[in-house]
């Protein structure tokens, strides 16, 4: 078991209150993990600025270097992790463990961290829409088409309120560092792994341990980080999203409701795609929000659901440790059974079906923790309760609703694959400001373009691009241009 | 070992003793109030003559119920010793409604005199000025912490904080309003502690981290300003919270008195830390007066040393007694020490904190 301290802007501090994380089947404890009380992080924050004064003190590029050493340390190294230390296959186990991931999931997440990481030049370059870096480094400067422009930082620091049962959200802060901003992480309770892991990789590689501080804790802690961090990201319900709307301070990362949009054009042809909606549903346990939660089409609807639940329906709970376990666990005690009851519940509705209901009981539980096998609905209008909903695990719902209705039936959708050659309906799609991240033709919900921004870009939700004015000698003295 | 034991049994033999008289007092007509005498009538059997020492209380009376405390008028509760005396009318918390209320004439003065026994004079030095920021009002804390500081030769400056319309506000979920009344709460106190020479602190803990933080903000800190000790109480203080305070606020410099009082029992005193305590803070009741348990509250027995159980409380002085009555807090029973040879109550929290959500506030 690692006893894993509260990092003060890098420094290690032993709390008195600790967290333990459990293996979700064996009831082993892992690890058990120091907690930040709200104040720490209150009398922390008087040194965030110290932290991006250390990162300006480094180069965008040497930087953008060290972020891809830190790639590789992470995805080979063994470094240290509180008062033992923690090898690659370490870290997949125990994430495993805690997250109820599948391991081979776990280690796939890893090499995503690891792309992210090892790419960092082209992100950041797609991500600034190749802004010269020395403008971003000095707040200033002239684009190469002779514009002169200001990027100016928002916070020193940016907060991150993170979740305990989707690893694959910790690329979003990657290109954190490298922007000379400090990290105030705020892990979550069954994931310290990642940031923990992260930060050994980071300093290892150069970057300056007090630019990055690690602060766990329970709500309190995390309602602290929002108020204390100058810009933060957080991640929670649909509640959470509507409670910090219209507040530029927080970018706050909700359920997806993903979907796979059939244009008229193509829906005969529902068979070609199949394979592309079974990947959306179940790939990675379907867990994320970028997973696909609803197929809409406006005909063969209940053929669609049908042709899925034979796929996707039949696969079977696994151990973790299987490389064909395809499914996550529930590691949060009754959480299974609220969401199955959900689930009955949605299906009273006339005009409700379950469709894999024939392919065996959905909801395993075990011991410890509990699972939901794979379950498709097919709904037949786009008005009815399950028409839009979403859980965390492979779960769709096949709606049938007329294409013109489409676009103002989905809602808020994080990923919309429209699978369509109707440019007119691709223009409407384009224009909806409800979709975030719009694929037109056959691409998976979760074929995720790292050169793109993700629910707005990081960049400007740090900087913000201003007017600045200066004599043209001075510009030229200072920018060489 | 021995010595303590002896402590121990000294000490049970005084609560013995202490016991008896108190219950006599109150179930005599010539000295005991309309309340107890009532209840003695229709309860059919007489504690002046049954009670012979404290677990006579603890196996014969049932709970002492909090309506009494809201419904009766306070008269019921006056003694015949006091009779014709003006008594002070204390409150307890309370959100809404009618809150508890008891009276009392000299018995705040006795703990609060007793617990300055406790204080370094470093610490907390005499003839000097002391600054509250907390509940004033009908509380018996405004008076009795007057009372602290001009036993020691001081004079005390206040600062009021309504903790019933905090608790509104924010299980109104008025956070914005809660924050602004802590601002105008610690505008006032750290305006009293720039223009005024103040060394000692009373607040509750979230106040005093607010201070520390204004001042600290203004380039100054607790021990700059001039504090020199302070008391804390009111809410939970954790071990890591214990040591946030301790460590970081007060920077090991200011001394810290941890306090667990209310309205019903007086102050309890707290178990001078040692590196052992890991900053868990231990309070052991004003015993004789009064009396802490920590009982499994399925039971009413006592839970084993170092578990948690319900608080129970018995207080047992000539202004008031109050047999069992159930705290709504919970705590770790510790066991006997030296320095106060009965049982103390360690980590107090709200009764159910693990299980649900208490709104505590600033106070």
């Amino acid at each position: 078991m690692l006893n894993i301290p509260v990092l003060r802007w890098g420094e290690p501090y032993e709390s008195l209150e600790t967290d333990e994380v459990i293996h979700h089947r064996t009831g082993e404890v892992l690890a058990k993990v120091g907690q930040a009380n709200p104040g720490l992080l209150a009398r922390d924050m008087r040194k965030a600025d110290r932290a991006r004064e250390l990162l300006r003190e480094i180069p965008i590029k040497d930087l953008i270097e060290m972020m891809k050493k830190a790639g590789d340390l992470y995805l080979n190294a063994t470094l240290p992790l509180g008062d033992g230390e923690q090898s690659p296959d370490d870290f997949a186990r125990q994430q495993s463990a805690s997250t109820g991931l599948p391991e081979h999931m776990c280690k796939f997440n890893m090499e995503k961290n690891h792309f992210v990481l090892n790419n960092m030049d082209q992100i950041f370059d797609a991500l600034t829409r190749g802004l010269d870096l020395e403008i971003l480094e000095r707040g200033f400067g002239v684009e190469e088409r002779g514009v002169p422009v200001s990027y100016q930082a928002q916070s020193p620091v940016l907060g991150m309120v993170l979740p305990s049962n989707s690893p694959g959200v910790h690329t979003l802060w990657m290109p954190v560092i490298p922007m000379q901003i400090g990290l105030v992480l705020k892990p979550g309770p069954q994931e310290p792994w990642t940031p923990y892991r992260m930060f050994a990789a980071f300093t290892e590689a150069g970057v300056p341990r007090e630019a990055i501080g690690i602060y766990p804790g329970g709500p309190d802690m995390g309602a602290e980080t929002v108020a204390r961090c100058g810009r933060v990201m957080i991640f929670g319900s649909t509640q959470t999203v509507k409670n910090y709307s219209g507040n530029e301070q927080v970018q706050v990362h909700g359920p997806g409701y993903s979907k796979i949009l059939l244009g008229d054009d193509v829906v005969d042809q529902w068979e070609d795609y199949l394979d592309l909606m079974a990947d959306s549903i179940y790939k990675n346990s379907g867990r994320g929000c970028i997973n696909c939660s609803g197929v809409w089409a406006s005909r063969h609807t209940e053929e669609i659901a049908e042709a899925l639940a034979e796929r996707v329906g039949p696969y079977e709970v696994k151990d973790p440790t299987d490389p064909e376990a395809g499914l996550a666990a529930f590691t949060v005690p009754g959480q299974a059974e609220a969401v199955w009851g959900m689930i009955e519940e949605g299906c009273q509705e006339n005009g409700t079906t379950h469709v894999t209901e024939k392919h065996g009981a959905r909801l395993e539980q075990l011991e410890r923790c509990d699972y939901i096998r794979p379950t498709i609905l097919h709904c037949d209008s786009p008005d009815l309760k399950m028409a839009n909903t979403e859980y965390m695990f492979p779960f769709t719902t096949v709606v049938k609703c007329p294409q013109e209705q489409m676009i103002k039936k989905i809602g808020g959708t994080l990923v919309a694959s429209a699978i369509t050659n109707d440019e007119a309906w691709a223009a409407q799609l384009t224009d909806a400001t409800n979709i975030d991240r719009l694929n037109i033709g056959p691409l998976p919900t979760i074929a995720l373009n790292w050169l793109q921004p993700h629910e707005g870009s990081i960049v400007d939700f740090l900087f913000r691009a201003r007017a600045y004015q200066t004599p043209d000698d001075r510009l030229k003295r200072i920018c060489g241009k | 070992m021995a010595d303590l034991n002896e402590s121990i049994q000294k000490a049970r033999a005084a609560l013995d003793a202490h016991t008896v008289e108190i219950v006599k007092w109150h179930f005599s007509p010539e000295t005991g109030c309309p309340f107890w005498l009532d209840w003695a009538r229709e309860a059919g059997w007489n504690p002046a003559d049954e009670i012979s020492c404290f677990d006579d209380i603890i196996a014969k009376f049932p709970h002492f119920q909090d309506e009494w405390l809201r419904d009766k008028q306070p008269e019921v509760w006056v003694p015949q010793e006091f009779a014709g005396k003006p008594f002070n009318i204390f409150e307890t918390g309370g959100t809404t409604g009618m809150p508890k209320q008891r009276i009392g004439w000299n018995d705040y003065k006795v703990d609060y005199s007793e617990f300055s026994d406790s204080l370094d004079d470093a610490e907390f030095p005499r003839d000097h000025y002391w600054l509250m920021v907390g509940p004033t009002g009908p509380r018996r804390l405004r008076l009795s912490i007057e009372h602290l500081a001009n036993v020691r030769g001081c004079s005390c400056y206040f600062v009021d904080l309504d903790p019933r319309w905090v608790k509104r506000l924010i299980a109104d979920k008025q956070f914005d309003q809660a924050k602004a009344y802590m601002e105008h709460v610690v505008d006032q106190a750290t305006t009293i502690m720039k223009h005024r020479e103040v060394s000692a602190l009373f607040t509750t803990p979230k106040l005093l981290e607010s201070i520390a933080e204004r001042l600290e903000d203004e380039g100054s800190s607790l021990y700059e300003a001039g504090i020199r000790g302070v008391f804390c109480g009111g809410t939970t203080m954790d071990p890591q919270y214990t040591r946030f305070l301790v460590e970081e606020l007060l920077e090991n410099k200011i001394g810290f008195k941890p306090t667990y009082g209310n309205t019903l029992m007086g102050l309890a005193k707290h178990k001078p830390f040692t590196p052992e305590d890991k900053f868990s803070i231990t309070y052991h009741a004003p015993q004789p007066r009064a009396v802490l348990r920590v009982v499994n509250p399925d039971t009413s027995e006592p839970v084993e040393y170092e578990e948690w159980g319900r608080v129970e409380l018995t207080t047992l002085t000539k202004e008031f007694f109050m047999p069992r009555f159930l705290e709504r807090d919970e705590a770790i029973r510790r066991p006997p020490i030296e320095l106060y040879p009965w049982d103390g109550v360690a980590e107090v929290r709200p009764f159910g904190a693990m299980q649900k959500k208490i709104v505590e506030g600033v106070y």
